[in-house]
């Protein structure tokens, strides 16, 4: 019979081999999926993980990965120090939406004028929509102790009716024939988050995503609140002899992941999407939880995390219109890739062992 | 604007078959919930028993044949979380979170020959002499015999909970593992078969949609019930009644709120339309004065160690 | 900046490279807002797609990318299909607008076909179908059915192609019957089949008998079918599996001949930029079978509006015609012109409700 053993410390090396195991067991799952559809099974993958990367066109992909995995981070990053203390915020994607109304709207307030400071007043207007809607339940969960789960969850709903309303109404653009949706911020300049290097993908989202993520290592290895997170997470009631105040950690952790899910609306809808519209959401706040379990709540294992999650979705779209396959297929093979990564991480932080059948 | 054309009759009705997906899926998942486990694999698993439904009762004629093949697929589709949670010990939310975004892509390869038909219908029961009844026999007594297992499964469930030897067995697993295992009971296994219970119901919940309430096949279709289904847990406080309760004021509010627009009420389209989820909120704070709270060990990982 | 032309122009010169090598082979990209097994508008898509790879065979290599958010995501896969030498990329949903010209400024000999948008260049085209002149038939032939005089709509967002489709589908009913009513829902979503037979049930309970969707799922015609005497469209796709009751005919969204059309023109080097608008007498909205259900004086009426409206004698807006403030819109003999219609945000005289804005 075979028994698990915890290891009294998570072993270093699995740690690092184990997300390299689950990649090579997804090639051959995703393989014979692929195989199963019809398509040639080494082909399909190569497709998705060597084009991005190094294929022809590997000069226009390797930006793009950072214009789709810099929200990811973004929101990823927030949650992770919220989930690290049990405070489980799954609303990103309404605050996402959120920052992106506030933000559009900021600067669309200004338009047509051209000015330095309309770009910085949209930045904070955005932290400022995600804070808000993130402050909804942490308010409700402090004041009156409801769950935040579900608040933060339905939330969401709201901001996506919110957001159809603002397309057809408040936001429309004026000029666009009765059409939903608002004016393109990428045609004003002042409002215009455009890339900081052309054809480099490097906007002020993928700025503000890798200083987050050295903020929140910073935080969560340097700083009290950074160990008033962790230690709420691990030992709650440690955590209370230790003077953690938890209505404050609440609001901070809820707030702080809001503010950080607005930003990265704000910036994807004044850059890279430049509308807002009734569509304008494509799900980064629900992926984005994925993202932060993959990279184990770690900073630098999120930054990671994000770069496959890009590269998947990239290297997935190659795979659907190079070799026919179904969006379908690319889904599972995601959903292969993580259910891979979370199995072997068993080997961090267990061992196998043979040991004789004995009563459980 | 006429108030008088909203029949409530109908509505309530109406609302009943609305709330009804809602309520098999979440009830399974309050099964889970009470061993423990955290799935938020609800949406994936619901979808993977819609095409398992769907695709069973085209083949074989039979939409009862086409419910089992549904709780069936549900079941065995939690069976991959059963081996990431219990197996693996890998993180629950995570894993939850993989199974949707695995079942829906699942469910769109399996369904791809099946757009565009039309499932055999199941039919309504129409009690004799109850169903006359004014008022209460369009409400309780003309629906399909599913809407049935949905109140029924409720009533098992709450009683299997309370009364029950195996109810009590798995509250205990879920408020305290570590002290349940050292009873003697084995954790794992009554786990796993809560994991499966709960899928068998998710799949149920989700063949409602594409065999009875739409009825159809397209990709995605369950657009979001599963969320819903887990948030209702959650309202309920983990009480059977209530998941029944939270299910109809959803699906209620949801059916109201149309309802509303089509009698021509000068309430903003958009702000009825976001109704239910605030209505949910509201309720939800009023209700969290009651502080009965989510079992124990709920998410946390069980590791038997010697 | 310098150095951004400079790539702007290497991307350029490798996609004219590969563009030049595929020549052979026409290739053409498609990129797809929903999955291609939606039953609705992409699948119509896709089938016009199919209809492409028919009729050119060896000579056209198709791809396409479905379920593509709009947004950034759509201009890369469009980027992705332009280098890998697509010569011709139809992007088919209204959000694609402006990363359809974003790609089109960077791949000058990569055409572009836009649907239902409002923005050309010279490489891109759009195009889109009057789906409101297939309302009007079905107005006329739910105007003459309906015995409760009261029709229910179910809207997907107040936009102006749905809000044309109301319009147009109630001038034609109260032409045949002056006391038809409209109730119209707004079900505020694309996609939601369970929200969608909710909307339809509502409506039947308040008395409706005649169900007109501008949502693509089936549905509504199950929820009448249930009900028993309620009568229904098809809507995207002909839906026939609901004939001949409830469905009693459809509005079918067909792009093959488009597709066919602009491919042949791009494989004869005689592509030019052309803002489409399509109705019934070019084929781009077909009628379906008007079912035996519909009596046959009114299925005759109704065949006869469709010929009027395609062969271009009748215009389903022609005045008089007033707002739903009572003011004038159209005079006496006078027809809307291409530029309000495309942009219709108002109800039409005797129309209830306000539309949501």
């Amino acid at each position: 019979m075979i028994v698990l053993e915890k290891r009294p410390q998570p072993s270093k090396a699995w740690s690092y081999a184990t997300p390299l195991v689950a990649v090579i067991a997804t090639m051959v799952f995703g393989g014979i999926l692929f195989a199963i559809l019809g398509k040639n099974p080494i082909e399909a993958i190569g497709t998705i993980f060597w084009e991005p990367l190094f294929g022809e066109f590997a000069f226009y992909y390797r930006p793009q990965l950072l214009v789709k995995g810099a929200p990811l981070v973004l929101i990823a990053i927030g949650l992770s120090l919220g989930f690290r203390a049990g405070i489980w915020n799954i609303g990103a994607e309404g605050q996402y939406i959120m920052g992106a109304i506030f933000g559009a709207g900021a600067g669309l307030a200004f338009y047509p004028l051209e000015a330095w400071f309309i770009f910085p007043i949209m930045v904070l207007a955005g932290a400022f929509g995600g804070w808000l809607w993130a402050t909804i339940p942490a308010f409700l969960k402090v004041r009156f102790g409801t769950n935040e789960i579900l608040v933060s969850l339905m939330l969401v709903y709201v901001a996506e009716q919110f957001l159809a309303s603002v397309s057809l109404g408040l936001l429309k653009n004026p000029e666009g024939f009765g059409f939903p949706g608002s004016r393109n911020l990428q045609s004003y300049e002042s409002a215009h988050n455009a890339e900081l290097i052309a054809g480099s993908g490097m906007h002020w989202g993928v700025v503000a995503a890798f200083i987050a993520v050295i903020f929140a290592y910073v935080l969560l290895n340097r700083h009290m609140l950074g160990f008033h997170i962790r230690l709420t997470g691990e030992a709650p009631r440690a955590a209370k002899f230790a003077g953690v105040n938890p209505a404050r950690l609440i609001l901070f952790c809820l707030g702080l992941s809001g503010a950080l899910a607005g930003l990265a609306g704000m910036f994807e809808v004044s850059g890279p999407s430049g509308v807002v519209s009734i569509d304008f959401n494509v799900g980064y706040g629900f992926t984005a939880i994925i993202v932060a379990f993959l990279g184990r709540l770690h900073p630098v294992g999120i930054l990671l995390a994000g770069g496959i999650m890009a590269l998947t979705y990239i290297g997935g779209e190659i795979a659907q219109s190079q070799l026919g396959l179904p969006a379908a297929a690319i889904q599972v093979f995601q959903g292969m890739l993580l259910f891979f990564l979370l199995a072997f991480d068993l080997l961090t932080n267990y061992r196998i062992r043979a040991a004789r059948s004995e009563v459980a | 604007m006429d108030l008088g054309e909203i029949n409530p009759v109908l509505l309530v009705a109406s609302l009943m078959v609305a709330a009804t997906p809602l309520l098999l899926a979440a009830i399974g998942e309050l099964v889970v919930e009470k061993a423990g486990v955290l799935n938020l694999g609800v949406e994936g698993m619901m979808i993977v028993g819609a095409i398992s439904g769907f695709a069973i009762s085209v083949e074989t004629g039979s939409p009862w044949l086409g419910f089992v093949a549904a709780a069936i697929g549900g079941a065995v589709l939690s069976l991959l979380f059963v081996l990431l949670t219990q197996v693996a010990l890998a993180n629950q939310v995570a894993s939850g979170l993989a199974l949707t975004l695995f079942g829906l892509g699942f469910s769109a390869l399996l369904g791809q020959s099946y757009v565009g038909i039309k499932p055999p219908s199941m039919g309504e029961i129409h009690i004799p002499v109850l169903s006359d009844i004014p008022v209460i026999g369009p409400i309780l007594f003309q629906h399909d015999p599913i809407l049935y297992v949905g109140i029924t499964l409720t009533a098992a469930v709450w009683a299997a909970l309370k009364y029950t030897r195996a109810g009590l067995i798995l509250r205990a697993v879920g408020e305290n593992h570590d002290a349940a295992h050292a009873l003697g009971y084995k954790v794992i296994k009554i786990r796993i078969m809560a994991i499966m219970f709960g899928g068998a119901c998710a799949g149920l919940g989700g063949a409602y949609i594409s065999l009875i309430r739409v009825p159809q096949w397209t990709e995605g279709m369950t657009a979001g019930v599963g969320w819903i289904a887990l948030a209702l847990v959650v309202f309920a406080s983990w009480k059977p009644w209530r998941v029944l309760l939270g299910a109809y004021l959803f699906g209620g509010i949801t059916v109201l709120q149309l309802n509303l627009q089509a009698a021509g009420v000068a309430i903003p389209v958009e702000y009825l339309a976001m109704s239910p989820y605030i209505i949910t909120i509201l309720v939800l704070v009023i209700l969290s004065a009651d502080k009965s709270s989510a079992p124990a060990s709920l998410g946390r990982t069980f590791h038997a160690s010697h | 900046m310098k150095f951004t032309s400079l790539l702007a122009s290497a991307a350029m010169a490798l996609g004219l490279a590969t563009g030049a090598m595929a020549q052979d082979k026409t290739k053409v990209g498609f990129v797809y807002v929903g999955p291609v097994g939606d039953g609705g508008w992409t699948y119509e898509h896709n089938e016009g797609r199919l209809a492409v790879e028919e009729h050119f065979g060896d000579k056209v290599e198709t791809v396409f990318v479905e379920s593509v958010p709009e947004g950034p995501d759509a201009e890369r896969v469009m980027t992705q299909m332009a280098l890998e030498g697509a010569d011709l990329i139809f992007t088919t949903s209204f959000g694609y607008m402006d990363p359809t010209i974003n790609v089109a400024k960077k791949f000058p000999d990569v055409k572009f076909e836009h649907a239902t948008g409002y923005k050309t260049a010279p490489n891109v085209s759009v195009y889109s179908a009057r789906f409101y002149e297939g309302r009007a038939v079905q107005g006329l032939i739910a105007g003459s059915m309906t015995k409760s005089n009261i029709i229910g709509y179910i809207g997907s967002y107040p936009i102006p192609e749905v809000i044309r489709g109301i319009n147009a589908a109630y001038l034609a009913a109260k032409e045949v019957n002056p006391d038809v009513e409209f109730k119209i829902v707004w079900a505020y979503t694309w996609f939601d089949p369970a929200k969608e037979a909710d909307a339809a049930k509502v409506l039947i309970e308040q008395g409706a008998d005649v169900i007109l969707q501008h949502t693509d799922s089936t549905a509504p015609q199950a929820a009448a079918q249930e009900a028993g005497n309620v009568i229904t469209f098809g809507q995207a796709s002909d839906m026939s599996e609901y004939a001949p009751m409830p469905r009693v005919s459809s509005i079918i969204d067909n792009w093959a001949p488009y597709y066919i059309d602009r491919t042949q023109a791009v494989m004869d080097g005689t592509w030019e930029t052309v803002n489409t608008w399509d109705g019934i007498g070019d084929g781009m909205v077909g009628i379906g079978e008007i079912s035996d259900a519909v009596p046959a004086d009114v299925k005759e009426k109704a065949l006869a509006l469709k010929d009027a409206i395609a062969s271009g004698e009748y215009h389903p807006f022609t005045g008089p015609i007033n707002k739903q403030d009572g003011s004038v819109w159209l005079a006496e003999g006078e027809t809307a012109d291409d530029g309000t219609l495309a942009g219709m945000n108002f109800y039409v005289e005797g129309l209830e409700g306000e539309i949501p804005q």
